[in-house]
């Protein structure tokens, strides 16, 4: 059996002349050329995605090198780092011209800097690793409900729906209190409350696929359904998993902030930047930097995987560019 | 001639009152509203029950005992009218009521009250955490085991005397009496209410609980037929409840607010501490307290005395009073400064990372291990167990942080669930001004059961003996020596890390007054004396 | 229409017994023990176990499972232990403050959200579309707890415009309002957006166009009101999400709402008061979905012959 060629999902459309009354040239590429090389090119092409790309790389750099850049152990407690009354210190930057604490201290006298770069490591690590967890459950209950039909289908998308009326964070906080956070629970506790919104993305996908001609004819030569469901529907949904998979990164990583933030995140001496800004919320008018420099990591953090996201999405579905 | 003696007539009443106008203007006002605020919410108004330092002075405006304390940690008759007869073995205990003193539903308190009052507490049903204390009342033990319905040494002779006997003497037993938990209450409202006595309580206080929204405030207006004193000054005390303390300041500066229940806030303590404007704001007492890590001696591996040893040379105090602003002192015994039996020379467990060390080699984990605290998650509280952390891991012991609401802790540390507690914001604080209250309750055979305060599940019957005769020890002075030794040997086997000793901080509006002190040794906060000097 | 609404309940119902059931079983296995918290910390194990009897705590999974579910259909949603009063009590008084809340954000989100949309629209491929998008994005990827924070520090401290803390009066609810609505705005922004460049495209906009219309005349009675169709149907997903948010900015602004006494509830392993604001708020969820549905069938009435109740179109 040849491998079936992929295609992009939707046919293509006579692109209307938009506002400077120009005709954006259809996207053509030398036939033969595949799918991806041409997203590629697209991509390539968007330079906020290539922005996106560049921060995210950057902030994995600074997570794996964090104990070289780290001017301190980041759970060590300086007596220094605290003023004489025992109030945190701002930057020693600003205040004395030295480059101790450069983004200044916490409530027990860490060093902030050091914190944010190890935090990284915890950012990443549950947003890529609860992502996947979550894109590995959406995508096979999505598709087996997609595809089987009655009564797999109604069961399945029942329970999405009775997954989905719990609010998001309140069911992972109550599964986490349950579970006594650590980075694992967490991870799981993350993966197992946010599969819910690709299985709804993954199951119409598929619901729509199952109707398409390769797919009837890969029934109608007498394929086995598991066969056709692995071989031929399953790749279609490549684009939408990778689209997921970078946009879920930034939902997962603001999930465990939030998680932190509520106090149930990792435990301490880890450092987590939800956590810090916990332990800054009586600190906030005094000592404001230990507000703002984690929520500015976590923040530039999601923006750059919403970027390459969204890059992403227009890259693999240029029909859909411009839109959400 | 006439002339003159007018003037000097004048002249002598206008030195008079320039002499009298301090006195006279420190007199306490009648009249006013006041405004607290607390971030937790009060659990329950039921005598019986309550017992931490945010219940109890609300408790204390509902409700009386027979004794109480004045200014000062002497005691006086409240409900009694006098202090009572002893008699000469120390054993019984008989107190005539005041008369007319009635509960605010209308009815007269009598004796009978007092005796249903002190079943109610030691009644295994009421479930009340103060019971222990009243064990040495005859025929208390048996109530507490279920054999008997009322306490034989509880006895009513007449409408207005009531008569305690004791099993054996019992030098605390007037402070005991002066606890909340001996406070009267009337049968009839305990019975109509039931369940939820503790918000519609009915007592014989100074104040009356108007209005109760739980999570939001709590509204006690002035008892007009309260007995003694002329007492309270003000018209009435609204409680706020769920308040941050670090919002609380920031409405106390702008007058919202007169009082906040919890400290001040570290994050703020810099700014005002140095601030002219809030010198009159600021009341500080030392508490008579001592925070502390109990060590659960039957959770391995602290069941190895060098190993509790160990912990004690590894805890850095001074940096403790650093992450707490300085607002407390280093403990190194486990009284307090300000009780009685102090020992100043005794020097206790330097801190000495390196002996912390060589005792856990010695102990057998040279590559230390592997254990757990239990902290509440009110500010400091996470902050200073964060600082044991990082002591522990530099003696090789990997401390994991459970940070749980304040009753989660009591109850795991109550049941020996965990092996390690922060006593922050939680105990010990004194009940009364003696140093068996630092070991009966919490260190002793007795309090070694589920659910009890001994959260050392400590139980050494030698000093358990010893401790009961110094109960009976009636010289003073006496007494007090011996209980230097007794500590000691409490330290020398390391049931607790004795971190510091706390002050308790209160910021209040410069119109707010009280007698003397708003605080209280024994009631941290005392409304009936307070007053505001401008409404 | 109602034989709409009542099929919308009819389908509603598999989903409320499935809630119940999961929470109810979430909370079957909480490692705490509430007959021990019932009782007080000093009470002896005699009394917990009979404390443990009279609360019906030793009965099988479904015994206490059917047991609840008969309280909760006379709206009884238990007792805390914690706070001694009964949950339903306690949520029906912080409710109204979680409304007020969510009704503050959604108007910011509406509020800002479409301007910005609109404007981009309109300004497409300009400095306004490209402004407008990345402060969207921007948006979207603030944690609502840091923009709180901020606020408060900016808007409450630094130059005391706002109160910083209470629910007295609306002026306490604008930064807590705007710090719920700010990231759903974005969201909206970026959906009007593309929304409003679908409707833009299409014939009928070129012949008002040529007609002679205005491009404002255009743009606000023909496209603003056909690029909103998309938006009610995608309001439905928010609910769940918004309402995660309204926690984090109640614990922010110690708002006394029920997204505040769940973090508390969990901080104190009240067991009762967790089971009874998650199933609470999980059913709100519900309800607010099929009102969601009837607006849309009001506005669409193809809508009400879909069978499916999942939004899978995209």
């Amino acid at each position: 059996m040849t491998v079936t060629q992929i295609k992009t999902p939707q046919p293509r459309v006579t692109r209307p002349k938009d506002e400077a009354g120009v005709t954006r040239p259809a996207l053509s590429a030398p036939a033969g050329d595949s799918y991806f090389v041409m997203a590629w090119r697209r991509l390539r092409r968007d330079r906020a995605a290539m922005a996106g790309a560049v921060l995210i790389g950057l902030i994995v750099l600074a997570a794996i090198c964090a104990p070289l850049l780290a001017p301190h152990d980041p759970t060590e407690q300086f007596r220094d780092g605290l003023s004489k009354d025992g109030q945190p210190i701002a930057s020693t930057l600003l205040t004395q011209g030295s480059w101790r604490f450069p983004l200044g201290t916490d409530a027990n006298g860490r060093d902030l800097f050091s914190r944010i770069l190890f935090g990284a490591r915890v950012s990443l690590i549950v947003g890529v690793l609860a992502n996947a967890l979550a894109i590995g459950i959406g995508t096979l209950i999505g598709s087996v409900a997609g595809y089987f039909g009655n009564p797999l289908e109604t069961l399945l998308m029942r329970f999405t729906d009775i997954m989905m009326a719990f609010p998001t964070l309140l069911l992972a906080m109550t599964l986490v209190a349950i579970l006594k956070p650590s980075l694992w629970i967490i991870i799981m506790v993350i993966g197992l409350v946010y599969w819910t919104w690709i299985a709804r993305v993954i199951y119409g996908q598929v619901v729509a696929l199952r109707q398409r001609d390769f797919v009837v004819a890969s029934r109608a030569i007498g394929s086995p359904r598991l066969y056709t469901l692995t071989r031929h529907i399953l790749p279609q949904l490549v684009p939408t998993i990778i689209v997921w998979g970078t946009l879920g990164i930034a939902t997962n990583v603001m999930l465990e902030a939030s998680l932190s933030y509520l106090g149930i995140g990792v435990q301490p001496p880890t450092p987590s930047w939800g956590g810090m800004i916990q332990q800054a919320q009586s600190y906030y008018r005094t000592a404001p930097w230990m507000v703002i420099f984690p929520g500015a990591a976590i923040m530039i953090t999601i923006f750059a995987f919403n970027l390459l996201g969204d890059g992403l999405r227009d890259a693999l579905d240029p029909s859909q560019k411009g839109k959400l | 001639m006439k002339k003159k003696l007018l003037f000097s007539l004048v002249g002598v009443v206008a030195l008079l009152l320039l002499a009298t106008w301090p006195a006279l203007a420190e007199t306490p006002q009648r009249g006013g509203s006041i405004v607290v605020v607390y971030k937790d919410d009060l659990a329950t108004l039921d005598p019986a029950i309550a017992y931490d330092w945010t219940n109890w002075p609300a408790v204390k405006m509902v409700f009386d005992g027979l004794l109480d304390y004045d200014n000062t940690t002497n005691l006086e008759p409240r409900l009694a009218a006098a202090m009572p007869e002893v008699s000469a073995d120390g054993t019984v205990y008989t107190f005539k009521l005041r008369q007319g003193v009635k509960f605010t539903n209308g009815r007269e308190l009598t004796a009978d009250d007092v005796v249903y009052t002190m079943n109610r507490v030691l009644d295994p049903k009421t479930a009340s955490p103060g019971a222990g204390f009243y064990l040495g009342i005859k025929g208390a033990q048996e109530v507490v085991d279920g054999k008997a319905t009322s306490v034989e040494g509880v006895v009513a002779l007449d409408k207005y005397t009531v008569q305690f006997t004791l099993t054996k003497p019992d030098v605390t037993f007037l402070n005991k009496l002066a606890l909340n938990f001996a406070y009267v209450v009337p049968k009839e409202e305990v019975e109509k209410a039931g369940a939820n006595f503790g918000h519609a309580p009915v007592g014989s206080g100074p104040f009356t609980l108007k209005e109760w929204v739980p999570g939001q405030y709590l509204i006690f207006e002035r008892n007009p037929e309260y007995f003694y004193g002329g007492l309270p000054y003000l018209d009435q005390v609204k409680i706020e409840v769920g308040v941050e303390p670090d919002v609380a300041l920031l409405r106390l500066e702008t007058g919202e607010i007169h009082l906040m229940g919890d400290p001040p806030p570290g994050s703020d303590w810099a700014r005002i501490s140095s601030d002219p404007a809030w010198e009159k704001r600021i009341e500080i007492q030392p508490q008579v307290s001592t925070i502390y890590i109990a060590i659960n001696v039957t959770a391995k591996p602290f069941d190895n005395l060098k190993v509790r040893q160990a912990l004690n040379h590894a805890i850095d105090k001074e940096r403790i009073i650093q992450l707490l602003n300085g607002r407390g002192t280093v403990a190194n015994q486990i009284l307090p400064p300000l009780m009685p039996g102090y020992d100043p020379d005794y020097v206790g467990y330097d801190y000495n990372p390196e002996k912390a060390k060589q005792l856990l080699a010695e102990a057998g984990y040279p590559d230390g291990f592997e254990t757990s605290i239990e902290c509440i998650a009110v500010d400091p509280q996470p902050k200073l167990c964060e600082s044991f952390q990082q002591d522990l891991d530099k003696i090789g012991i990997k401390l994991t942080i459970n940070t749980l609401a304040a009753p989660n802790v009591i109850d795991d540390a109550g049941n020996g669930r965990t092996p390690l507690t922060w006593s922050g914001g939680l105990a010990w604080i004194q009940d009364y001004p003696d140093p068996d209250d630092f070991y009966g309750p919490i260190l002793g055979c007795d309090s070694n059961v589920p659910g009890g305060w001994n959260w050392s599940r400590y139980c050494n019957p030698e000093l358990h003996a010893r401790s009961l005769e110094l109960l009976t020890i009636t010289d003073r002075e006496k007494r007090m020596e011996a209980y230097k030794p007794f500590f000691k040997a409490l330290m020398d086997d390391a049931v607790w890390v004795p971190v510091f000793n706390g002050v308790y901080t209160v910021a209040h509006s410069e119109f707010l007054h009280g007698e003397a002190t708003l605080t209280h040794p024994e009631h941290s906060l005392r409304y009936e004396t307070m007053w505001l000097s401008q409404q | 229409m109602w034989a709409y609404i009542l099929r919308r309940l009819v389908q509603a119902i598999p989903v409320l017994i499935g809630i119940s059931l999961l929470t109810f079983f979430l909370v079957y296995y909480l490692p705490a023990d509430p007959a021990r918290m019932y009782a007080g910390p000093s009470a002896t194990a005699e009394t917990v176990a009979r404390i443990r009897h009279e609360l019906g705590l030793d009965q099988p999974f479904w015994v206490q499972y059917g047991r609840y579910i008969e309280r909760l259909l006379h709206g009884d949603l238990g007792f805390s232990y914690r706070k001694q009063i009964a949950v339903t009590q306690l949520i029906l008084s912080r409710i109204p403050y979680t409304l007020a809340l969510i009704a503050g954000g959604v108007f910011f989100e509406l509020l800002i959200g479409l301007t910005v949309g609109i404007i981009s629209a309109i300004g497409r491929g300009r400095w306004p579309d490209r402004i407008g998008m990345f402060i969207a994005l921007l948006g979207v990827s603030t944690p609502p707890f840091w923009l709180g924070l901020l606020l408060l520090y900016t808007l409450g401290y630094l130059v005391p415009i706002f109160p910083l803390s209470g629910a007295s009066s609306p002026l306490h609810l604008v930064l807590p309002a705007v710090t719920a609505g700010l990231g759903g705005a974005a969201w909206y922004a970026r959906m009007m957006r593309s929304s409003m460049l679908d409707v833009l495209s299409n014939d009928y906009v070129r012949t008002a166009r040529g007609k002679g219309l205005t491009s404002f005349r255009v743009i606000f009675r023909h496209v603003v009101p056909n690029a909103l169709n998309p938006i009610i149907t995608m309001a439905g997903m928010d609910i769940p999400w918004f309402i995660g948010g309204v926690v984090l900015v109640e614990r922010v602004f110690n708002w006394p709402g029920i997204g505040r006494m769940a973090v508390e509830a969990i901080e104190t392993v009240d067991v009762p008061l967790i089971l009874g604001t998650v199933i609470f708020t999980a059913i709100m969820v519900v309800i607010s979905g099929i009102l969601i549905d009837v607006v849309q069938s009001v506005v669409d009435p193809r809508l009400r012959y879909r069978t499916g109740s999942s939004d899978a179109a995209y």
